[in-house]
């Protein structure tokens, strides 16, 4: 009895000691809808360098959004990551977010890539493209598609994959839904479904099954792809952006917010600025590979540079109805599948 | 003693009873808060409830339990058949190494199908090398899902089935053979009868199991219940709806535990004559010794060998890009420290409810013990759900801690650590109490040095099996973890969404290993004499008999 009784009192003690610290005042507490993989490092360097302590939670953009949301005055969020204009646009749009500073906002080269009521900005740029297979597009007899609506075709059955329950593809549905009106997208998507579209979970699953031949292309990011290639060049998967403003091309970013309930903006704007100043900025050039967003840093030689992208028409601050595009792509059946 | 005036004072009864309605309180206010969220939707939300896209995930939800339970009864009538009745190959080897499916967590079991049989998984490289092949058809969805499930839960089935069939008296069946039956008619007129409350409460564990399993629907993209929550909840800015979908899943729980109390029906089939009852012999098959052993191979290969090998080859598979490697001293840690810290919790706050439930003549007392097995039955998603609603309004102090991530635990565990301290209990002779109360022992103290030296195996017994379940627990965890609070079940999960394979490997081995290792413990203290009642597998065997209170707490064991 006695050394059970030992036992369970050691057990206790070291679980509280391993269990992680609950959250305390001094810590600057990260929502992130981008991926680990993807800012993981970045922000424990930042946690190094900077001295302050951070804590990380990690979730899909929309989610995130929405808990920020249903929280309301007790969220812990001290700065939030979205990978959409969008889900920064409907935080804004509820009148969470707190206005950033002058010059942080001037940091960023492209106003496009600021809000306007300067409530969000930019971190980096990445473009919706169409990841594809040639040696399976060959094998079908298939040409790349002049736009995103072709994906329909018959031609196209059962060789696509989307993943409609990730942040950016939300994003471009509620650009498809600014462009072309929801009627249409809603058909579009509903057609796509009829086509045996096939269903991922997120844009890295794709990128892996087209490399694989499991489908022919992908609607995603257009970064993925480096990554694979980084590990291995002799990856023949290729990019397509689609042509002539097409809602298939949209160009978005993914950017950061401050909520006003943060209890350490200036913890938070330091993070802003970190992601902002060279290491930032580098680290997604180089690392993730996507474009960057201030002046002075190239993007990665790969990648088709930002200004011969067609993008269609369309404000980032305009596609702030993420509400109203969850709701179609329920409505299309799409989460069904 | 001085006389004086004293204060009144809870006679121990009254104290164990207010325990117990404290914890029922805790259990059920979550689940009122999110009943009351979700009906305060008004018309709009019942008019969200029944359009037909709502309604088709019912349909999915009634499809995935209706087959899940017919595959398992195919699979776990036949198997307990050959393990307890026939002479073949390796018998006991396979009753093992089969059981040893129980102990795969539905999305391992589902992940690791697919890798094998998915559209470019093992088996289409294997076939790609004989012949051209563009891929193989996509098993996600109703298959994949029926597949997984089915595969993980056939023992419970098997269990109780095997049990009747080792224990009846042997004289019913050759009775009727001298009567003139043929084997089938037997079979069907005198065995399948003593198995009807055994089948019935299997089935209704493995309905159970299937309408709350989160891991192998999300991952074969199956759009149940569970899986339609959590996207709800997770990419919707709506939660009423969520909450609106988590009534729909009680009430068909609730409808479920009805169905079973109708057609499980008992029926006696005990011995009235003089005598005692001949041990079984076993049965020769001739020829069909082979099929049996292919049938038992197939189940361990598809069950234990396949997600065992192929969670190996992914220990050695090259990482695609910079993954990070987990931190697995960390992940240890917490997994194992959460475990813990839930599997004590619930020990404690058993002890007081099994007490209560040894006075028998309460009728209260079984009512609350009753309600707190409602966190159990109902699945974990929606327990998580009513958590994190009741946690946002009522107590934002709590919101994204460890406690109430253990709370989440403790409500979905209890009964089994409430289970296993009662069948312990009850062993102990009352006359013990009355003497240490004469003696002048203060009840809490009747209680320290009595009931928990005596009832140590099934107090311990119950730790371990919460335990064990935490740590392969999925849904609540990914809804109540706290941020940087990762177990091996939430950490498998978010690399499998990232194709993140090489880090799948380490973690998944060491869950099915320990789980399995927990699982042979168990059914080797089974065989000691005098291991407590109630422990383990002793409540599978005893599931005819005490259906439905055990058969709750064995399927949290074997989840």
């Amino acid at each position: 009895m006695r050394t059970l009784a030992v036992l369970i009192v050691t057990l206790l003690v070291q679980s509280l000691t391993a269990l992680p610290a609950l959250a305390q005042d001094d810590i600057l507490t990260i929502y992130s809808g981008r991926n680990e993989s993807l800012v993981g490092p970045l922000l424990e360097s930042f946690s190094d360098i900077s001295g302050i302590e951070i804590e990380v939670l990690y979730g899909g953009t929309a989610g995130l959004a929405s808990q920020i949301i249903e929280e309301g005055e007790n969220s812990p969020a001290d700065i939030f990551i979205a990978q959409d204009a969008g889900a920064l646009g409907a935080l804004a749009k509820e009148g969470l977010l707190a206005e950033l500073p002058e010059d942080l906002l001037g940091l960023v080269s492209d106003p496009a890539f600021v809000s306007p009521d300067g409530l969000w900005l930019a971190l980096s740029g990445r473009a919706r493209v169409l990841v594809y297979g040639p040696d399976a597009l060959e094998m079908a007899g298939l040409d790349l598609p002049e736009s995103i609506l072709d994906l329909t075709g018959e031609e196209w059955r059962g060789k696509v994959g989307w993943a409609p329950t990730n942040g950016s593809f939300q994003a471009n549905i509620t650009a498809m839904r600014q462009l072309l009106g929801d009627e249409a997208t809603l058909a579009w998507m509903q057609d796509m479904i009829a086509n045996d579209v096939q269903v991922y979970p997120k844009n890295t699953p794709i990128v892996q099954a087209v490399i694989d031949g499991e489908i022919a292309a992908g609607l995603v990011n257009h970064y993925y792809l480096f990554r694979f290639l980084a590990e291995d060049p002799s990856i023949t998967a290729q990019l397509h952006f689609f042509p002539g403003g097409d809602p298939g091309a949209l160009v978005n970013i993914a950017g950061a917010a401050i909520p006003l309930t943060s209890g350490q903006p200036e913890a938070a704007e330091a993070l802003i600025r970190f992601m902002l100043g060279e290491v930032g900025q580098t680290w997604f050039t180089t690392k993730t590979y996507e474009y960057p967003v201030v002046a002075d840093i190239p993007p990665s030689v790969q990648l088709k540079p930002l200004v011969e992208i067609e993008t269609p028409d369309l404000d980032l601050s305009d596609i702030d109805d993420l509400q109203g595009t969850l709701d179609l792509i329920e409505e299309s059946g799409a989460l069904d599948q | 003693m001085t006389a004086g005036p004293r204060l009144p004072r809870l006679d121990r009864h009254q104290a164990l009873q207010f325990i117990a309605v404290v914890t029922a309180l805790v259990v059920l206010l979550p689940l009122a808060w999110l009943v009351l969220r979700a009906t305060g939707a008004g018309a709009e939300g019942l008019a969200w409830a029944l359009r037909p896209r709502t309604l088709t995930i019912l349909v999915n939800s009634i499809v995935l339990t209706v087959t899940v339970v017919a595959g398992a009864l195919a699979i776990g009538l036949p198997f307990a058949w050959l393990t307890a009745r026939c002479e073949f190959p390796l018998r006991r080897f396979w009753l093992i190494a089969g059981l040893l499916t129980m102990v795969v967590p539905s999305y391992l079991g589902a992940v690791t199908l697919l890798a094998a049989f998915g559209p470019r998984g093992l088996l289409y490289d294997l076939l790609a090398a004989l012949m051209p092949l563009e891929r193989l058809p996509d098993m996600r969805g109703w298959f994949g899902a029926w597949l997984s499930i089915t595969l993980i839960t056939w023992p419970f089935i098997a269990l109780p089935a095997r049990a009747v069939l080792l224990g009846s008296d042997p004289a019913l069946e050759e009775a009727a053979r001298s009567l003139g039956l043929g084997r089938w008619q037997v079979f069907r007129r005198v065995t399948l009868p003593l198995l009807r409350p055994a089948l019935a409460g299997g089935s209704l564990l493995v309905a159970l199991y299937t309408l709350s399993d989160f891991g192998a629907v999300a991952v074969m993209r199956y759009n149940a219940f569970t899986r339609a929550i959590y996207l709800q909840y997770t990419s919707s800015f709506d939660r009423e709806r969520a909450a609106i979908l988590a009534l729909m899943l009680i009430l068909l729980t609730l409808f479920l535990l009805l169905l079973e109390r109708r057609l499980g029906q008992q029926r006696g089939g005990a011995r009235l004559g003089a005598g005692a009852q001949r041990r079984l012999e076993l049965q020769q098959i001739g020829r069909w010794r082979w099929p049996a052993v292919l049938f038992c191979a197939l189940l361990v290969a598809l069950g234990v060998a396949l997600p065992v090998g192929v969670l190996g080859s992914w220990l050695t598979r090259r990482a695609l890009f910079n993954v990070t490697a987990p931190d697995m001293g960390m992940l240890t840690a917490t997994t194992a420290s959460v475990s813990a810290l839930a599997a004590l919790a619930a020990g404690v706050l058993a002890l007081p409810l099994a007490l209560l439930l040894r006075r028998r003549h309460s009728r209260l007392s079984h009512w609350l013990v009753a309600l707190t097995h409602g966190g159990n039955v109902l699945p974990g998603i929606v327990v998580a759900l009513a958590l994190v609603f009741f946690a946002a309004r009522f107590l934002p102090a709590w919101y994204q801690t460890v406690p109430l991530l253990l709370l989440g635990y403790v409500t979905r565990f209890l009964p089994l650590a409430i289970s296993a301290s009662r069948g312990a209990l009850e062993s102990i002779s009352p006359r013990l109490e009355e003497a240490a109360r004469g003696l002048g022992q203060r009840p809490w103290q009747v209680v320290l040095r009595i009931y928990v030296p005596l009832a140590r195996a099934g107090i311990l017994a119950g730790i371990a099996l919460v335990f064990l379940s935490v740590m392969k627990e999925l849904p609540t965890t990914l809804v109540l973890a706290p941020i940087g609070t990762r177990t091996f079940a939430t950490h498998i999960w978010s690399a499998y969404s990232e194709a993140l394979l090489s880090i799948i490997g380490g973690p998944g081995l060491l869950l099915l290993g320990v789980s399995a290792l927990g699982l042979i413990a168990i059914l080797l203290r089974e065989r000691q004499p005098g291991a407590a009642p109630g422990s383990g597998v002793a409540l599978l065997r005893e599931l005819p008999r005490r259906a439905r209170a055990h058969a709750l707490a064995v399927l949290v064991h074997l989840r």
